[in-house]
Parts: C-alpha cells; sequence; structure tokens
C-alpha cells in the first residue's frame, strides 16, 4: 500500500457517482443502473446467508452428542433443507454473477449498462419473490425434503411445505435464466470498439460460460420441479411408482440441472482468481487461452456428468462407466487453471494483500476439493462414500472453500470501486487467516469420518464419530467468527475507510479507469483500451 | 491396511478398495506438493520489494500446458480403470451365492432368508460364503449401506435390485440406511452378524421357520388365486408358470423379455404391461393386494419351478 499515492484531486469526494444520483428508497427499487442492482444483490444475498448460516450453527450445535440434545429429528431435517435450499438457490448461484458480475461487467467491457437495463431489474424481483416463499414456507412449518426434492419422497410422503419452497425456486429460478441472458447478450453485443474476445478479462469468460450453463440449465430445474409438483398436488404419476411413475427418472432431471449448477457455483470463482492472481503478482497470466478455454470447456463437459451422482441408484453399470469416465476428464480443465496460476506467480511481485490472500486460499481449498472429487468420481470407492460426510466435506471444500473464498477475494477487490473506500487491510487479512483456519478444521475431519462410514444427513450417529463432529464443531465456531469480521470492518469502511481513488490496486482492466465509485454511466470520457488484458509490466513496476 | 486410518473392513473387496483409497491419496499428495511446492517458493522468491530475477520468461508455454494436461489426463484414465474393474466386481453377483431378501420401509429393514427365517435390522450371514441380497423398498428409497464391506446400494420402490459380499471376518457391523427417506432416517439401521458356519446353521434352526420361502409363497399362490387359472384345468387361458422362471419369454409385441424377478414382479402388479404371446389381458391387477413380502414369496415359488416341466395334459 506504501506505493500508492492518492491525490484527493484525482477523485473528488463531491463528483456526482451512482451513489451519490439518489438517496430516496424510489431511487434504490426502481433503478436499473447495474451497479446499483449489484448492491441490491449483495445486500439481499447477505440476509440469506445469514439466516443459512444459523441454520448451520444450529445443527453444528446438535451434532455435538450422538443422540441430539435439543432439537427433535423433523427440525434437523428441515434445517438442513433449509441451509441447503438457502445456500444453494439464494446465496451461491447469485453471489459472485449477480452482486459482482452485475457491479463489473459492463465496466469490463467500457460499456454504460448491461444489455436490458429493465430485465436486470427484473431479475432481482423474481430472486426476491423466490426468496420470500422459501423464507415465508419456513415460517409457517419448514420443508423436510432435503435440497435435492428426492422422489417419491417429496411428491408423496412428506407432509410439510415442498410445494411452496419449490414455488420459491421455481420463481427465482427464472430471475437466474434472465440474468444469464442479459450477460450473454451484453458480453456479445456491448464490448467497446477494439475489444476483441481475446482481449477480454478471464472474469468475462467466466461468466460467460456460467451464464450459458445458467440459460441451458435452469429450464429443466423448472420443469423438473413442476413435474413434482403436479404428482404432489394432482396425483399425476411421473415418479411415484404406486402411481406408474419411475423415481430414478427424478434424479435424472434434477442432476441433469444441478451438476451443471455445481460450476454455475465455481466458474465465477475461477473468474474472480484470474483477476486477483495477475493483479498482486503484477504479471499477465500465465496461459490466458488455456485459462479461457478451460472455463468453455468446464462447461460444456458440465452437462455430461450428472449420472456420477447415481452410481449406487441400480442406474445401468454401463452408464456409470460413462459417466464416472467423463467426471474424471471434466477435472482436466480446472487442473489446468490451477496449474496456469501457480505459473502466473513465477517471475511475478507478489504482494500478500485481502484479495490475494483469499485467491491463494482458494487455490488450496478448491483443489483440496478437486482431488477428493476424483475419489467420487472412482466407481468402488464412491460406492462406499457416496451419501456419507465424505461428499459433505468434498462439496464444502468446492462451494464455501472455493466459491465462498472466490467471492470474497471478489468483494474485497472491488470493494473499493463500489464505495469508493478501502477496507483497513490489517483486520481483513487477519479475517482471511481466522476463515482458513476455521474452514479447515470444519470440514477436513468430515473426510475422515465419511471414510470410516459416517452418513450424511444423520441426525443422530454412532459414538464412535462423535470425536470428528466435536472437532468439526469447533471449526464451525471459529469460522462463524472469521464470517462476522468483514461485516464489521467494511461496514466500519464505508465511513472511516481511506479514500481509495480510481485504482488502488494499479490493476489493469477498464472498470478501474473510472472514478471510485464510478459515475451513473460508468466513464466520464471513453475508457482507453490496453493492447492486451493483463498488461502488467514486472520489470518495470518492481524488477 | 493400517487400522487407524482405515476403517474394519471385512471382505475381500473392502481391502480392494482401500488400496485404491490409499493410491488416491497418494496421487493426491503428489498433486498438492507439485502444486503448493512451488507456490510456496514462489510466494517467498517473488515477494514484492524483494531483488529477484523477473525478466519475462522466454520459453514457449505450450509444451507447458500439454504436459500438465497430458500427465494428469492418464494418471485419470488408469485410476478410471481400476475403479470401474472393482465396480463391475460388486455389482454382478456370483451364481452360487445365499440369497436373502430384503424389504424397506420407514424406518425398518425387514429381511427374510431363503429358509424362511425373519428378521428386522439384523442379518445374520455365515462366514466364507456369498450372499446376495435381493431388495426393494415398500415407500421411499432407501439406501442398504454397510461400511466394513464398502459396498451400498439404493434400494428403490418399484424394481428389484442386488447387493453381495463374501464376508471373511467374523463379527458384528453397522448397517446403516444411507439415502435420506424421511424423519427417522438416521434410525433406520442395525447389524450385520458375521458367524462361523456352525453357529450360523444353528441360529437357522433354532430360528424353526414353519415355512421356506418359497414354500410360503405357494401358500400365497393359492390364498391370492393364482393358482385357480395358472394351474389345474381352468378354463381360463392363463401360462403354467413351471419352467418359466429364467427363460426368454416372447411378447404380444413381439419382444422376447427375460422372466427374472423384475418381469414376474411387473406381471403381477402391471399385468397389462407385457403380455406373453399367445394371451390375452385377462389377468387383474393385484396392485395393492399384495404386500411386499408376499411379492418376494411369490417370485420364490415361481422360481422354485424353474427346473420343472408343465403336465402333459395341460396346453403348452
Amino acid at each position: 500500500m506504501s506505493a500508492i499515492t492518492i491525490s484527493d484531486t484525482e477523485s473528488p469526494p463531491a463528483e456526482e457517482n451512482y451513489l451519490s444520483a439518489g438517496h430516496t428508497v424510489r431511487s434504490w427499487l426502481l433503478t436499473t443502473d447495474h451497479k446499483r442492482i449489484g448492491i441490491l444483490y449483495l445486500l439481499s444475498i447477505l440476509i440469506f446467508f445469514a439466516v443459512a448460516a444459523v441454520a448451520a450453527g444450529l445443527m453444528r450445535m446438535e451434532l455435538l452428542r450422538p443422540h441430539g440434545w435439543f432439537i427433535l429429528n423433523e427440525t434437523y431435517n428441515k434445517l438442513f433443507t433449509l441451509h441447503g435450499v438457502l445456500m444453494v438457490w439464494f446465496f451461491l448461484i447469485p453471489s459472485i454473477p449477480a452482486v459482482l458480475g452485475n457491479f463489473v461487467i459492463p465496466m469490463m467491457i467500457g460499456a454504460r449498462d448491461v444489455a436490458f437495463p429493465k430485465l436486470n431489474l427484473l431479475s432481482w424481483y423474481l430472486f426476491m419473490v423466490g426468496g420470500a416463499c422459501v423464507l415465508y414456507s419456513i415460517i409457517v412449518g419448514g420443508v423436510d425434503t432435503g435440497w435435492t426434492f428426492y422422489t417419491p419422497f417429496s411428491s408423496t410422503y412428506s407432509n410439510t411445505h415442498v410445494i411452496l419452497m419449490a414455488a420459491g425456486i421455481f420463481i427465482a429460478g427464472f430471475g437466474s435464466i434472465l440474468t444469464g441472458l442479459n450477460f450473454i447478450v451484453t458480453i456479445h453485443t456491448m464490448r467497446m470498439p477494439g475489444m476483441t474476445w481475446f482481449r477480454m478479462p478471464l472474469f468475462l469468460w467466466s461468466l460467460y460460460s456460467t451464464s450459458l450453463i445458467l440459460i441451458l440449465a435452469t429450464p429443466v430445474l423448472a420443469i423438473t420441479l413442476a413435474l413434482m409438483a403436479l404428482e404432489r398436488i394432482w396425483h399425476i404419476g411421473i415418479f411415484d411408482p404406486k402411481l406408474g411413475g419411475d423415481p430414478i427418472l427424478f434424479q435424472h432431471l434434477f442432476w441433469f440441472y444441478s451438476h451443471p449448477a455445481v460450476y454455475i457455483m465455481i466458474l465465477p470463482g475461477m473468474g474472480v482468481v484470474s483477476e486477483v492472481i495477475s493483479c498482486f503478482s503484477r504479471k499477465e497470466i500465465f496461459g490466458y487461452h488455456w485459462v479461457a478455454f478451460a472455463s468453455v470447456a468446464i462447461a460444456v463437459l458440465g452437462f455430461l456428468v450428472w449420472g456420477h451422482h447415481m452410481f449406487v441408484s441400480s442406474q445401468s453399470i454401463y452408464a456409470g462407466m460413462i459417466f464416472s469416465v467423463l467426471s474424471f476428464m471434466v477435472s482436466i480443465p480446472s487442473a489446468i487453471k490451477v496449474f496456469n496460476w501457480t505459473a502466473t506467480l513465477y517471475r511475478g511481485s507478489i504482494s500478500l494483500q485481502t484479495p490475494m490472500l483469499y485467491a491463494l486460499a482458494f487455490i488450496g481449498l478448491f483443489t483440496i476439493g478437486g482431488l477428493t472429487g476424483l475419489f467420487l468420481a472412482a466407481l468402488a470407492v464412491d460406492v462406499h462414500l457416496t451419501d456419507t460426510y465424505f461428499v459433505v466435506a468434498h462439496f464444502h471444500y468446492i462451494m464455501v472453500g472455493g466459491m465462498v473464498t472466490g467471492f470474497m477475494a471478489g468483494l474485497h477487490f472491488w470493494w473499493p470501486k463500489m464505495t469508493g473506500r478501502l477496507y483497513p487491510e490489517k483486520p481483513a487479512q487477519l479475517a482471511a487467516l481466522i476463515i482458513f483456519i476455521g474452514f479447515n478444521l470444519t470440514f477436513f475431519p468430515q473426510f475422515i469420518m465419511g471414510y470410516l462410514g459416517m452418513p450424511r444427513r444423520y441426525h443422530n450417529y454412532a459414538p464412535e464419530f462423535q470425536i470428528y463432529h466435536i472437532l468439526s464443531t469447533a471449526g464451525a465456531s471459529i469460522l462463524g467468527v472469521g464470517y462476522l469480521m468483514p461485516v464489521i470492518y467494511l461496514i466500519w469502511s464505508l465511513r472511516y475507510g481511506k479514500i481509495a481513488g480510481p485504482n488502488p490496486w494499479r490493476a489493469c482492466g477498464l472498470e478501474w479507469e473510472t472514478s471510485s465509485p464510478p459515475p451513473v454511466h460508468n466513464f466520464d470520457q471513453p475508457p482507453a483500451l490496453p493492447v492486451k488484458p493483463y498488461d502488467y509490466d514486472t520489470e518495470a513496476d518492481y524488477g | 491396511m493400517p487400522g487407524f486410518l482405515f476403517p474394519n473392513a471385512a471382505t475381500e473387496h473392502a481391502r480392494n478398495v482401500d488400496w485404491l483409497f490409499l493410491c488416491l491419496i497418494l496421487i493426491s499428495a503428489f498433486y498438492l506438493a507439485v502444486i503448493f511446492g512451488p507456490m510456496a517458493f514462489f510466494i517467498f522468491k517473488f515477494r514484492r520489494g524483494k531483488k529477484a530475477d523477473r525478466r519475462p520468461i522466454r520459453i514457449k508455454t505450450w509444451k507447458i500446458e500439454i504436459i500438465w494436461t497430458v500427465i494428469p489426463f492418464f494418471m485419470m484414465m488408469g485410476i478410471f480403470a481400476w475403479a470401474a474393474d472393482l465396480y463391475y466386481q460388486v455389482e454382478r453377483p456370483p451364481a452360487n451365492a445365499l440369497e436373502a431378501f430384503v424389504v424397506g420401509k420407514q424406518w425398518m429393514w425387514k429381511i427374510e432368508h431363503a429358509e424362511g427365517n425373519r428378521e428386522i435390522n439384523e442379518l445374520h450371514i455365515p462366514l466364507g460364503r456369498s450372499i446376495k441380497l435381493t431388495m426393494t423398498s415398500e415407500d421411499v428409497i432407501h439406501s442398504f449401506f454397510i461400511p466394513a464391506f464398502r459396498v451400498k446400494q439404493d434400494v428403490v420402490p418399484g424394481r428389484y435390485v442386488t447387493e453381495w459380499f463374501h464376508p471373511t471376518k467374523v463379527g458384528t457391523y453397522h448397517l446403516f440406511c444411507a439415502e435420506y427417506c424421511g424423519a427417522n432416517h438416521s434410525e433406520m439401521g442395525g447389524g450385520i452378524i458375521v458367524m462361523k458356519p456352525e453357529d450360523y446353521a444353528a441360529w437357522l434352526s433354532a430360528g424353526a421357520p414353519r415355512d421356506s420361502l418359497a414354500a410360503s409363497g405357494e401358500q400365497s399362490f393359492r390364498n391370492l388365486g393364482c393358482s385357480g387359472c395358472h394351474m389345474g384345468n381352468s378354463v381360463i387361458h392363463a401360462p403354467r408358470l413351471e419352467g418359466v422362471y429364467g427363460g426368454p419369454v416372447p411378447l404380444v409385441t413381439g419382444q422376447i423379455v427375460t422372466a427374472d424377478d423384475q418381469y414376474i414382479r411387473d406381471s403381477i402388479l402391471l399385468p397389462a404391461s407385457q403380455i406373453a404371446a399367445g394371451y390375452s389381458n385377462a389377468m387383474p391387477t393385484f396392485q395393492g393386494r399384495v404386500s411386499e413380502e408376499q411379492l418376494v414369496g411369490l417370485i420364490a415359488y415361481i422360481r422354485s419351478l424353474a427346473n420343472k416341466n408343465p403336465p402333459d395334459n395341460t396346453i403348452p
């Protein structure tokens, strides 16, 4: 930081910007400014995150003892359903795309807004209506199906508010589809003259791939939930064998959406890491084209591996083999990305500021999550591991260790752009460290107890697993502290943080060429397009 | 296998899975070393403000990219083949296995041995024999998971699935339901008790079942009225069931299906769906009139007729 001087003349605080353009509630709720919509999403997903995190905290407390001590079986089942539904659809999926993507995509390509600003606002309203349905279903009694809604349990046997919660997801799904559509059209049609596809920052490649998945996969989820509701309400036999249906069909449809959805929950994080690693190494990303095409490869291959959730479901063993080999193949582009990020560090000029700490943590945790994915893709090993805590640990390493860490990296990286102020560096670095330690203590023991045979979604468990649950709960407590710290210091920084200036990181990228916070139409003068993305000159800077 | 890391292994298959698991751990350690070793070194060596050689790299990067694409690819394919081979073995029961039938329901496992012994949430089996379970569910999807054998199979309503194992160690092992099935999912379990063959024989005779599974199936066959059409000299033209099981059945549609457990089940519950060639759609459905246990008995009975021939005086 000491190398960076900030003069107030660069960014006079009195200047008109997107935040000062209107202070009424109406000016926020009827805004079509992509930056304000990004902020609306940020506030909403934090509320959903908080509710889902409380559910997780209650479950971890309850699991301290093998036979429970303050929660009923039914309540426990509702808690993990609530945790899964809110975290997947109302935090992870919108986190980077709808918050950071909305905020920076138009600026990164030198545009004034997204292609369809009103549609963008409609996406947020759909998201909020969906979220309200889900919260309401919790208030009136909750849902006990798990976030996967497996039939015939969800369609026939559950006595909870399944339809209400499914309706919430169904409605929010349309918000996702419109966001994906908006991003694709924006990236195709609104790039400034001279910004060719291979001059785009890698964040855009990753969000472009994410958007493809959003518009191709989300409709399948809507269809699946609608069919489940048809069976539940009018007893039309689709999934329940007693009505002539096939319960495995539901799993095929559900995972045809939900496996690609896993990549919705990781590709944007990879995009953030590509930006942050190159900026804080002051070096062009290693293998730009390989990283860019790896995103597209992940998006495409991600559609072909859904059956790996079903190796023991009684699907054909030959189908299992095809899905297994494709799952191993989808690990290759992910590995390419990790190798390229590591190689980017070579001969860089590395500073370990908070976004960089999170980006490095992302690489570490994502790699562990990815490697344990190989265990689960290996057929005979998966037969033992599926539906145990090993799976729980694996996907938390990807989704929390990966995506949430990536989101934290991006939030800290673009925070000065969003607010015009810097977050305080030392507390932020400390929080990153606490989150890293707490996360590993929470989820690493779960790999071990998973291999030892502890099934997931178990309220009561065999006593030999207790020690691992205690470790996990201890880790979750530390993790909770780690997540509270940014809430405090980021709010503090809104008022007391140092004025950031247009480009506090001296980062490349068009979003850094405008003032912070940016004016309503993003650029007062057309930005100057650099000859290539990541045009850092390491040697001249610090050599 | 070291016991502190690996759970109890009570079958040959469990030990095979452990070796593969160990190999995956070593591969993971290799990757962690090649990623985080250099990463730690670079962060140390190229820390901002530290003197270092930061000139641009002059080598062809695509060669490096090819290396770190191709090497992992071949490692992945090797692991795939190893794991697929083990999976193929564990998904295909041997022909000479002892048999038991399992019905899952919210929230218990009901088990019936071929000899007729019944138990709930426990399965007694002899050491050194292959055991084949044929399973179905009365309500939602369950999953029959025995960690010590490294086997798991979802138990799906409306179909028969199989699971098999060959225990090599006497003991009592956990049985868990691994597919979320509602309020008391975590209590839906019990024990697998592996006994010495002589102890098992004693256990079987102490249980003193009145009838074997096939015999109780024959009883149901009469009680439900099946025998009225499928046996004796009924005026209704219905297929005789001797010698049917396991063989090919030509259907009116021209298809030929194998008369396995699933076919017999579907013929009882959904008789109109697969009509044997030469017959008409005369049989009523038994959906809702026959329990999963009765179905299992009926199938065992029809299977016991597999090697018999129909009497000569009946129309084939």
